[in-house]
C-alpha cells in the first residue's frame, strides 16, 4: 500500500488536531494519519497520555523530526534505522554501562601497580571479621567475644560493629561459591567497594531522573563514576564501611523521593528497608535521620504539606525506626539519644498537621477555631508535663559535645582537588532547582546546603557532599546544555522557523558555550583520573620508592615482619606495639595484642605508651606486669618513612 | 466560660453527628479498627508505667508495633478516602489495600524478631 494511497484510505477518520497533543499546528496533525497506528505521531511516542502525570508536572520534551523518505532511511546505519524509542533506550544504557564500568575500572590503580591487597588499618578489622563470618557462620559472629585483641579485657565485636559491609561480603562470597565460581574472599573484600560504584552510578542516574529528567541523570551518573571525593573511599583494597554506605544513602534518597512522590505505602516500606541496610552498613545514618525529617518540615514550612507527604514520612519514620533498632550497635538509641529526636518531632508534628486539616476540612470556621483553642490548651498542659517529667529523669535531652579534634576543618584547595568542576557548577544546578521547585526539588537543595555546611567542618565528610554535588553539577550542565543546543543551527529546517531573534549571532554563542562545556568536562575527566591515581591508590602497607637508576624499588616490610611473627612465635604469644598495627597484626600475624585501632579504652593505651617511654629497666617491669612476649617498633629513619 | 464550654459540647456533637451521616462504611471500619488499635496502645503504656520499662525491647516492640500498625491504618484511610482522590491519582483502593498488607509483614516480621 503506498503512502498517498493510505492517506486517501484514512482521511475520513484522520482528526483535525493531534489527539494527544492539542496545542499542535493544524497541517502536522495530518501526519498522524500517514503513520500506521495512531499513537506515533511526531513527539507522541516520547510522551505518555496527559492523563497519568498531573501530579509529576513534567513538562513534554521537544523534539524534532526529521522527514525523509523510505528510500533514505533504508541507506542509514541500523542505529539510526531504528524508532526513536528504540534509539532513546540505546543511547541511555551505552552511557551507563560506560559510566559503570568506568567507575569500577577508575578505582583498579593499586591493584595494577602492586597487587590485590587490602590497603591501611581499618580495612584489616573488617577483613578479619568478614573471614570469620564466612568461617564460623552468622550466630558466632553476632555473638562474638574476641580475646585475641585488648589483651586482657579483651572486645565485643559482635555489638559494636555495624554488620553491614561484613554481610554483604560473605553473601557475595556464598552466592559466588554456590554457582562454583570460587573467588577467594580476599579478592571478594577488596574488589567489593568499585562493584558498590558502579551500582552507585546507577542508582544516582535514577535519583537525578526522579528529581529532574533522563539527561541529567546521565551527566550525573557520568560525573559520579569519577569524582575523586568518592574514589578516596572507595578504590579497590579499601574495605570500609563508606565503600557500601554511600550506595545504601543514595538508595534510600531515591526510594525516599519515590515515596513522596507517589504517596504509596510501598516505596515507604522499601525506603524503610533501604534505611534499615545503610544503618547497618554505617555509623552516618544520623545524618539520613535527621535530612528527612528536615525535609518534611521544609514542606511544612513553605505549604507543600499534603498527604502524600503524610504517608511516605509515616511509614519511613515507624517502620525505619524499628528497623533500625535490630543492629545492636545502634540498640535503643533512635528512642534516647538526643540526635534522633527531630525525627520524632516531625513524626508528632505531621500527625498532629494532618488531624488539624481534617477537622479543619469538617467543621465550619467558628466550630473549628473553639475546638482547636480547647484542645491546644489541653494538649499543651499535657505536652508541658510528660516533657518536666522526662528532663526531670534526664533520660532525653542530653547534648553531647562530640570531640572532633582528630578531623580537621576542610581547605579549598582539598575541595577544588576532590570536586574541581563540580564546585561552581553546583549553583548553576540550585538556580535550576529553584527555576522549578517541586517537592522533590526542595529535598535536593536541602541536602545540597546542609552537605555543604558539614564538609567545612571536617575533611571525612567530604564523601556525603560528593554525590550530591554531581547530582545538582548534573542537572546543571544539562540544563545549561539544553538550552544552547536548541539554539544550534545544524540543519537548513531550522532557517524556517518563525521565532523572533532575542540575540543575534545565535548560533555562534550557542557553539562556544557548547564547546567551553565539553572542554569542562574533558579538563574534570583528567583531573579526576589524575587525582585518582598520584593521591588516593596508595595501600600504605606496600610502598614503593625510585632507586637511584630510576628502578623501582618495593618495601615490603610491613608484610614481611607480621608473617615472620606468624611463622616464628608461639601462639598465644602477646605483642606489643602502638595502637596504629594492631589491626593488621591480628588480621595478618594472627597473635594476641594490647591494643589497637578501636582506642576504647585510653587507659590501656596509655599503659602501653607509658611503657614505650620509659627507660629500659621501668618499661620492663610494665611490660612484665602485661605479660608482654613481643614487642613491635616501627622505624622509618633509613628510608625516610613519612609517619616515622 | 460556661458559654464557650457549652460551644464544645455542641462542637463536638454536631461534629460526631455529621460524621455518622456522611462517611461512608469502608472509612467506619477503618476508624473502627483505629480506635481498638489506640486502646491497645494506651493500655500497653499505662502498663508500662505501673511495672516498669524492663525488657525495654519488649516494651518498645509491643508499643510501636501499636504505634505503626495505627499510622498505617490512616494511611490506609487516607489513600482510600474518595476525596482525597486527585491527590493519589494512581493508587486505586486494591493497591493500596496492597501496599498496606505489604508494610504490616515487614512490620510485624521486625517485632518477632524485636520482641525478643
Amino acid at each position: 500500500m503506498t503512502v498517498s494511497g493510505l492517506q486517501g484510505k484514512l482521511s475520513s477518520t484522520c482528526p483535525k488536531t493531534c489527539p494527544i497533543l492539542p496545542n499542535l499546528q493544524k497541517s502536522k496533525s495530518k501526519a498522524c494519519c500517514k503513520r500506521k497506528t495512531e499513537n506515533k505521531h511526531p513527539g507522541c511516542d516520547r510522551r505518555p497520555p496527559a492523563s497519568a502525570n498531573t501530579t509529576y508536572q513534567d513538562p513534554p520534551p521537544k523534539s524534532r523530526t526529521i522527514k525523509m523518505s523510505t528510500a533514505v532511511r533504508g541507506k542509514l546505519p541500523w542505529p539510526l534505522k531504528m524508532s526513536y524509542d528504540k534509539q532513546d533506550t540505546l543511547l541511555k544504557l551505552f552511557v551507563l554501562s560506560i559510566a559503570a564500568v568506568l567507575s569500577f575500572s577508575t578505582r583498579l590503580f593499586s591493584v595494577l601497580r602492586f597487587e590485590s591487597v587490602i590497603h591501611e588499618f581499618d580495612p584489616y578489622f573488617n577483613y578479619r571479621t568478614t573471614w570469620f563470618l564466612t568461617e564460623e557462620g552468622f550466630y558466632s559472629f553476632h555473638n562474638w567475644f574476641d580475646d585475641r585483641a585488648w589483651y586482657p579485657l579483651g572486645r565485643i565485636i559482635g555489638g559494636t560493629i555495624y554488620p553491614g559491609l561484613m554481610v554483604t561480603s560473605a553473601t557475595l562470597y556464598h552466592v559466588l561459591h554456590f554457582f562454583n565460581i570460587t573467588i577467594d574472599i580476599r579478592n571478594v573484600c577488596v574488589f567489593l567497594a568499585p562493584l558498590f560504584s558502579s551500582l552507585t552510578t546507577l542508582v544516582t542516574y535514577h535519583l537525578t531522573k526522579e528529581l529532574k529528567d533522563v539527561s541529567s541523570g546521565l551527566v550525573a551518573a557520568a560525573m559520579i563514576a569519577a569524582v575523586p571525593g568518592y574514589i578516596s573511599r572507595s578504590v579497590a583494597g579499601s574495605y570500609d564501611n563508606e565503600g557500601i554506605a554511600i550506595f545504601c544513602m543514595l538508595l534510600t534518597y531515591l526510594l525516599w523521593i519515590k515515596a513522596v512522590k507517589t504517596g504509596s505505602l510501598f516505596w515507604g516500606a522499601m525506603c524503610a528497608l533501604a534505611y534499615f541496610y545503610m544503618v547497618s552498613s554505617w555509623g552516618g545514618y544520623v545524618f539520613l535521620i535527621n535530612l528527612i525529617p528536615l525535609h518534611v518540615l521544609a514542606l511544612m514550612a513553605t505549604g507543600r504539606f499534603s498527604h502524600r507527604i503524610y504517608v511516605a514520612y509515616s511509614a519511613v519514620y515507624s517502620l525505619g525506626t524499628l528497623l533500625s533498632m535490630q543492629i545492636s550497635f545502634v540498640g535503643f538509641q533512635p528512642v534516647q539519644s538526643s540526635e534522633h529526636m527531630a525525627a520524632l518531632g516531625v513524626f508528632g508534628l505531621c500527625q498532629i498537621h494532618s488531624f488539624i486539616d481534617y477537622l479543619r476540612a469538617k467543621l465550619s470556621k467558628e466550630y473549628f477555631e473553639i475546638l482547636f483553642r480547647t484542645m491546644a490548651l489541653f494538649v499543651g498542659t499535657a505536652v508541658t508535663g510528660v516533657g518536666a517529667v522526662l528532663m526531670a529523669s534526664g533520660s532525653i535531652l542530653q547534648l553531647r559535645c562530640l570531640n572532633v579534634s582528630e578531623h580537621q576543618p576542610t581547605t579549598w584547595s582539598s575541595f577544588y582537588c576532590d570536586l574541581q568542576m563540580l564546585v561552581f557548577m553546583f549553583p548553576v544546578g540550585l538556580y535550576y532547582c529553584f527555576c522549578r521547585l517541586t517537592d522533590a526539588n526542595i529535598f535536593i537543595v536541602i541536602y545540597g546546603i546542609t552537605s555543604i555546611y558539614f564538609a567545612g567542618v571536617m575533611v571525612r565528610l567530604m564523601l556525603v557532599l560528593a554525590p550530591v554535588m554531581c547530582i545538582l553539577s548534573g542537572i546543571g550542565v544539562s540544563g545549561i546544555l539544553s538550552t544552547y543546543m536548541k539554539n544550534l543551527d545544524i540543519s537548513k529546517v531550522q532557517k524556517k522557523t518563525k521565532k523572533t531573534e532575542n540575540y543575534p549571532i545565535k548560533n555562534e554563542v550557542a557553539s562556544v558555550v557548547i564547546m567551553m562545556m565539553s572542554l569542562f568536562l574533558i579538563t574534570y575527566t583528567f583531573h579526576c583520573t589524575w587525582v585518582t591515581s598520584e593521591a588516593y591508590s596508595s595501600p600504605s602497607i606496600v610502598l614503593s620508592a625510585r632507586g637511584g637508576d630510576g628502578s623501582r624499588i618495593i618495601f615490603d616490610d610491613f608484610r614481611e615482619a607480621y608473617y615472620w611473627l606468624r611463622h616464628n612465635t608461639p601462639e598465644d604469644a602477646k605483642v606489643m606495639s602502638w595502637w596504629d598495627y594492631g589491626y593488621q597484626i591480628t588480621a595478618m600475624a594472627n597473635r594476641t595484642i594490647l591494643v589497637d585501632n578501636n582506642t576504647w579504652n585510653n587507659t590501656h593505651i596509655s599503659r602501653v605508651g607509658q611503657a614505650m617511654a620509659s627507660s629500659e629497666e621501668h618499661a620492663y617491669e610494665i611490660m612484665r606486669e602485661l605479660d608482654v612476649n613481643y614487642v613491635l617498633v616501627i622505624f622509618g629513619g633509613l628510608t625516610g618513612y613519612s609517619s616515622d | 466560660m460556661a458559654t464557650s464550654q457549652a460551644n464544645v459540647f455542641t462542637v463536638v456533637s454536631k461534629f460526631y453527628d455529621e460524621y455518622v451521616t456522611t462517611t461512608p462504611q469502608r472509612l467506619k471500619i477503618i476508624d473502627a479498627y483505629l480506635a481498638y488499635i489506640m486502646l491497645t496502645g494506651i493500655f500497653q503504656f499505662g502498663y508500662c508505667l505501673l511495672v516498669g520499662t524492663f525488657p525495654f525491647n519488649s516494651f518498645l516492640s509491643g508499643f510501636i508495633s501499636c504505634v505503626a500498625s495505627f499510622v498505617l491504618g490512616v494511611c490506609l484511610r487516607v489513600q482510600v478516602n474518595p476525596q482525597n482522590r486527585k491527590d493519589f491519582l494512581h493508587i486505586s483502593p486494591e493497591r493500596a489495600f496492597a501496599d498496606f498488607v505489604f508494610a504490616h509483614i515487614i512490620l510485624h516480621l521486625v517485632v518477632m524478631n524485636f520482641i525478643g
